[in-house]
C-alpha cells in the first residue's frame, strides 16, 4: 500500500511537469527559462516514485534527515532562477534604454526631414490658395 | 574659436525643467555663438521640451525617464552621427556658467576630456563634512588612475574631444553615479587625457546640496561601489578600445 504522501508528491511533480510542458508547447515560455523548472519537477517526480533514491542520495552527501535534502535543493533552484531573472533584467533594461535612445535620436531625424519637406511645399501652395 | 564653436554640441539633459530651461538655452546660444544647443528632455511631463525648443535648442525627447546617462549618451551618439567634434555637458538649471565654456574648449586641444572643478580655486562654492570628505577621497583614487591632478570628480560641467565622444556614444554609464565616476574610468582605460579646470559655480535655482551625514555616508557608500565595479570592468573597456581604434 502506498502512503497518500507519497501519491501527492507524484501528483505535485506531474502537475509541475504538465505545466512546463504546456506553457512550453504554447511557445509561453522559452526553453531557458524553462531548464531549471523542468529539472526541478523531473528530480520531484523521481523522489516521488522511488523514495529510497532520495534516502540514498541524502545519506550520500551525510544529511541525516532526507527532507533537508529538497529543502537545500529547493533553494538552491529557486535562487539560481532568481538570480538569472535579476541577470535578465539587467539585459532586458539596458536594451530598452538602447532602444528608447534611438527612438529618440529617430524622432529628432524625422521632425527635421518633415520641417525641411514642408518649406518649398508651403511656398508652392500659398499662391494659388 | 568660432570654428570650434561650430564644432562643439552643448547637451542639456533636462528633466521637469520648464521654469530655467529657456533661460538657459537663451544664456547660452548668447555666450556661445554658433553652437548647437541639444536639450535631451529625459522623459518630461511638462513643457520642458516646448520651451527649449522655442528657445532655439534642438530638442530630443526621450519616451521615459532614464536618467543622466541616459540622456548624456542620445547627445554623444547625436554629434557623432551628425559630424561634430566636441560635445560639452551643462546643467540645465543654471549651475553652470556657459561664458566658461571656452575655457574647458581651449583645454581639449591637449586632452580628450575636460572637467570643470568647482574647488580649483576659482568661486565661492563650497561643501563640509562627510560629504567633502567623499569628494576628497574620490578625487585621490581617480588622480592616480588618469594620471593627472582632478579635485572635483563629480561635476557635471565637463567637455569631451573626438575620442571621448566616440567612446562615450557606444559605452555610457545609466546609474547614479556611475555618469561621474565611472565615465573617468572607462576614459582612462581607453586611454584618454583628463584634465580639469577651475570653474565658479553658481547657485542652483532651487535647493541647496544636503549635510545630512546619514545622506552623506550613503553617498560616500553609493561613489564607492560605483568606483569599485567601474575598476573591476575591464572586458568591455578592452572591446571599446579596439572598436574605436
Amino acid at each position: 500500500m502506498i502512503p497518500f504522501s507519497q501519491i501527492l508528491g507524484i501528483c505535485a511533480a506531474v502537475l509541475v511537469l504538465f505545466v512546463v510542458i504546456e506553457l512550453l508547447r504554447r511557445r509561453h515560455l522559452r526553453e531557458r527559462h524553462a531548464i531549471w523548472w523542468f529539472v526541478a519537477g523531473l528530480l520531484a517526480l523521481v523522489a516521488g516514485v522511488f523514495p529510497q533514491t532520495l534516502e540514498w542520495s541524502a545519506e550520500l552527501v551525510g544529511i541525516e534527515v532526507p527532507s533537508n535534502l529538497i529543502f537545500f535543493l529547493s533553494i538552491a533552484v529557486l535562487f539560481m532562477v532568481c538570480l538569472q531573472h535579476s541577470a535578465e533584467l539587467t539585459e532586458l533594461e539596458s536594451k530598452t534604454r538602447d532602444l528608447a535612445e534611438q527612438s529618440a535620436l529617430l524622432e529628432l531625424r524625422v521632425r527635421q526631414l518633415e520641417a525641411m519637406a514642408s518649406k518649398p511645399a508651403a511656398q508652392d501652395s500659398t499662391p494659388n490658395p | 574659436m568660432k570654428l570650434t564653436f561650430e564644432q562643439t554640441v552643448i547637451v542639456m539633459p533636462a528633466f521637469n525643467e520648464e521654469e530655467c530651461v529657456a533661460d538657459v538655452v537663451t544664456e547660452v546660444l548668447a555666450a556661445l555663438p554658433g553652437v548647437l544647443c541639444l536639450v535631451v528632455s529625459d522623459g518630461s511631463t511638462d513643457a520642458t521640451a516646448a520651451r527649449a525648443q522655442a528657445a532655439g535648442a534642438v530638442v530630443v525627447t526621450l519616451p521615459f525617464n532614464l536618467g543622466v546617462g541616459a540622456a548624456m549618451r542620445v547627445g554623444f551618439r547625436y554629434a557623432l552621427d551628425n559630424g561634430y567634434q566636441n560635445v560639452v555637458q551643462i546643467d540645465s538649471d543654471g549651475q553652470h556658467n556657459p561664458a566658461e565654456v571656452p575655457f574647458l574648449l581651449a583645454e581639449l586641444k591637449e586632452a580628450d576630456l575636460v572637467l570643470g572643478a568647482r574647488f580649483a580655486g576659482a568661486g565661492t562654492y563650497s561643501v563640509r563634512g562627510p560629504r567633502r570628505w567623499a569628494m576628497t577621497f574620490l578625487a585621490s583614487i581617480l588622480s592616480r588612475l588618469v594620471k593627472s591632478q582632478l579635485t572635483d570628480t563629480t561635476s557635471g560641467f565637463r567637455a569631451s574631444g573626438p575620442k571621448a565622444v566616440a567612446i562615450f556614444a557606444k559605452h555610457y554609464p545609466a546609474e547614479y553615479l556611475g555618469d561621474t565616476i565611472e565615465t573617468l574610468v572607462i576614459a582612462a582605460r581607453a586611454g584618454c587625457t583628463v584634465k580639469q579646470v577651475p570653474v565658479a559655480m553658481r547657485p542652483r535655482a532651487g535647493g541647496t546640496p544636503s549635510h545630512n551625514p546619514f545622506k552623506a555616508g550613503a553617498y560616500l557608500a553609493r561613489a564607492f561601489l560605483a568606483l569599485l565595479f567601474a575598476l573591476m570592468r575591464p572586458a568591455t573597456l578592452v572591446h571599446s578600445e579596439r572598436t574605436v581604434a
